[in-house]
């Protein structure tokens, strides 16, 4: 049962062949027997999952079942759940339970999908391995056969390797400069990061909130889209939610992609990328014109600038966000403070780890008196010339495609000492955030025996053309079947 | 562009985050990368851009004015690390 997509365990539970706390049962004990060897998991919740499993039983026998009741998946340990430690990957919230579920919860919920647990992650979602967790670093299914522990990528690196490792059928992330996209490409999974304010950030603890997405991240476009057609949609609750109508996202996977224009953006195919992933890039473009679509190269120039303004846009955002842990009202505190100052400075000194620390810092001193302009608002107008760029050429073209990253997962600890070089990790994701368009990471080829993404880039709210472009390439390729050794 | 012991001490007042001696001197280092990799941000000819804050440059919403929620003090309070009589307890700020 553990190698069948979404689409085939929903069909298994509507045929009767198998209930849902059977099923349950079953992804539960293979999850304690198999994630020893990758940590993919920071809690699982037996007994919520299985009362989950036995109300999906009964929604289908009253006739209420949908496409998800009953199947099991798990969120990204960001996404509150009622009842359930939501821990963000750090020691401040190591024993959070949130007294209420975040919008992406209630609606797998009122799905009757059964929650098996929540994902590691890089702490509060800072980092593109999965080293920074609090709770141990996550190792890539990929790779271990050779005995060589690497990076799932981050920051939503459990939900890939959990993905990649079938452990679960499909699980959330959250993507802010590339967590959904980077992990899925070096896990060989699919992963959508959303148009900015499609799916609800309510309940999704803040990191930076002009560029967190919430999306899915599953083996195949057809079960990444069943997600999204829970995912996506207005929540009142989210004040940068868009309020505009939700496609049924399976209903377009299989037009045809004849005259479908790609452009290839000269900048991400540069010389920070490898020759051997760049030869993986072009074969998959080459799959899309035998199935009938044009290319043409085009030019992104802002394209350099977009580290630079993600990194001080989303640790200026970060930093205010942060500020609400303060050893108050819920979270880590500090033993014995002496007055309140000791309490705040110790209470954050020993509750983050040195990553989320570095951010932090960074983002009070470009907010700070003085730095505001030179910075933040610096930051802010290139970016409104980044956003140009992509307006500009979907003028030209329907979708762009690139490279996710620019080399395979590498081995743990290789980049940990020096932040900036863990930061060029996202050279070819960030800027996607930054102009609030959707994209895609899609399994197209190995190097090494390491699997290697195309991004796959729309205009704002076409995630059903990502995705239908998506599973035409699914159709007549295998490598999102393959599976880690 | 680099960053002095003292701008590092600042600012870690400002963010409420207690930093050592060794800390600081890491920092340095590391806040110096960063803040040279952002540097490039100078070079970009942005006189005539208006910033962008929203990427579909929506507005705050405004909503009526009814009471949507219920009082859960006791829920909430309930994972806080000290409360007594409905209130959160921290150290003594006025003598």
């Amino acid at each position: 049962m553990h190698n069948k997509s979404v689409a085939e365990l929903s069909r298994e539970l509507e045929s009767g062949k198998i209930s849902s706390v059977e099923l349950t049962q079953q992804f539960l004990d293979r999850l304690k027997q198999e994630d020893g060897k990758y940590n993919s998991f920071i809690t699982i919740s037996d007994e919520q999952a299985l009362a989950e499993a036995k109300s999906a039983d009964e929604m289908r026998s009253a006739g209420k079942a949908t496409v998800w009741t009953g199947v099991p998946f798990a969120h990204k340990d960001i996404f509150c759940t009622n009842g359930v430690r939501t821990s963000c990957g750090s020691k401040m919230l190591e024993n959070f339970v949130p007294p209420y579920d975040a919008t992406v919860t209630e609606k797998f919920k009122a799905a009757g999908a059964v929650c098996l647990g929540k994902t590691n992650m890089d702490e509060f979602a800072m980092g593109s391995s999965n080293e920074s967790s609090f709770f141990g670093a996550v190792t890539n299914p990929w790779g271990l056969s050779n005995g060589e522990k690497r990076v799932p990528g981050g920051s939503s690196g459990g939900s890939a390797a959990a993905v990649a490792a079938r452990l679960v059928p499909a699980a959330t992330g959250t993507d802010t400069g590339g967590s959904i996209r980077q992990p899925a490409a070096l896990c060989s999974i699919t992963g959508l990061k959303p148009t900015y304010g499609r799916v609800s950030r309510y309940g999704m603890i803040a990191f930076a909130s002009s560029l967190d997405q919430g999306g899915p991240m599953a083996r195949s476009a057809e079960d990444a889209a069943l997600m999204m057609n829970v995912m996506a949609g207005f929540d009142p609750k989210d004040s940068t939610c868009i309020d505009r109508d939700v496609p049924d996202y399976t209903a377009t996977l299989n037009e045809p992609l004849k005259g479908l224009r790609i452009g290839l953006p000269k900048e991400y195919f540069s010389d920070q990328l490898s020759p051997t992933m760049e030869a993986q890039v072009r074969n998959a473009v080459r799959e899309y014109e035998k199935l009938g679509a044009t290319v043409k190269d085009v030019s992104l120039p802002n394209a350099n600038l977009a580290i630079a303004a993600y990194y001080v846009i989303a640790p200026a955002e970060a930093s205010a966000n942060l500020s609400r842990f303060d050893g108050v009202r819920y979270g880590y505190r500090c033993a014995d403070p002496k007055d309140l100052m000791d309490m705040y400075t110790r209470t954050r000194a020993e509750g983050f780890g040195s990553e989320v620390k570095r951010r932090i810092l960074v983002g009070s001193y470009a907010l700070s008196a003085g730095y505001f302009d030179a910075y933040y608002l610096k930051a802010q107008k290139v970016r409104r010339l980044i956003q140009q760029d992509f307006i500009n050429a979907f003028k030209e073209v329907d979708v762009l495609m690139s490279p996710v990253t620019p080399s395979p997962a590498f081995i743990q600890g290789e980049k940990t000492t020096d932040p900036v070089s863990m930061y060029l990790e996202d050279v070819f994701t960030i800027a996607i955030n930054l102009a609030g368009i959707p994209a895609m990471s899609v399994p197209a080829g190995f190097v090494d025996g390491l699997p290697v993404g195309l991004q796959i880039i729309g205009d704002y709210f076409s995630e059903a053309r990502l995705l239908n472009a998506a599973h035409q390439f699914q159709q007549v390729t295998d490598w999102h079947q393959r599976e880690p050794q | 562009m680099s960053i002095s012991r003292a701008d590092i001490e600042k600012v870690a007042v400002l963010a409420r985050i207690k930093v050592d001696g060794e800390q600081v001197s890491a920092l340095e280092k590391d806040l110096g990368n960063i803040l040279d990799l952002v540097d490039q941000l100078s070079a970009a000819d942005t006189d005539s851009v208006e910033p962008m804050a929203h990427p579909l440059d929506a507005v705050q919403r405004l909503r009526p004015d009814v009471v949507t929620e219920t009082n859960q003090r006791q829920a909430f309070q309930s994972i806080a690390p000290a409360t007594e009589d409905g209130l959160y307890l921290v150290p003594k700020v006025i003598e």
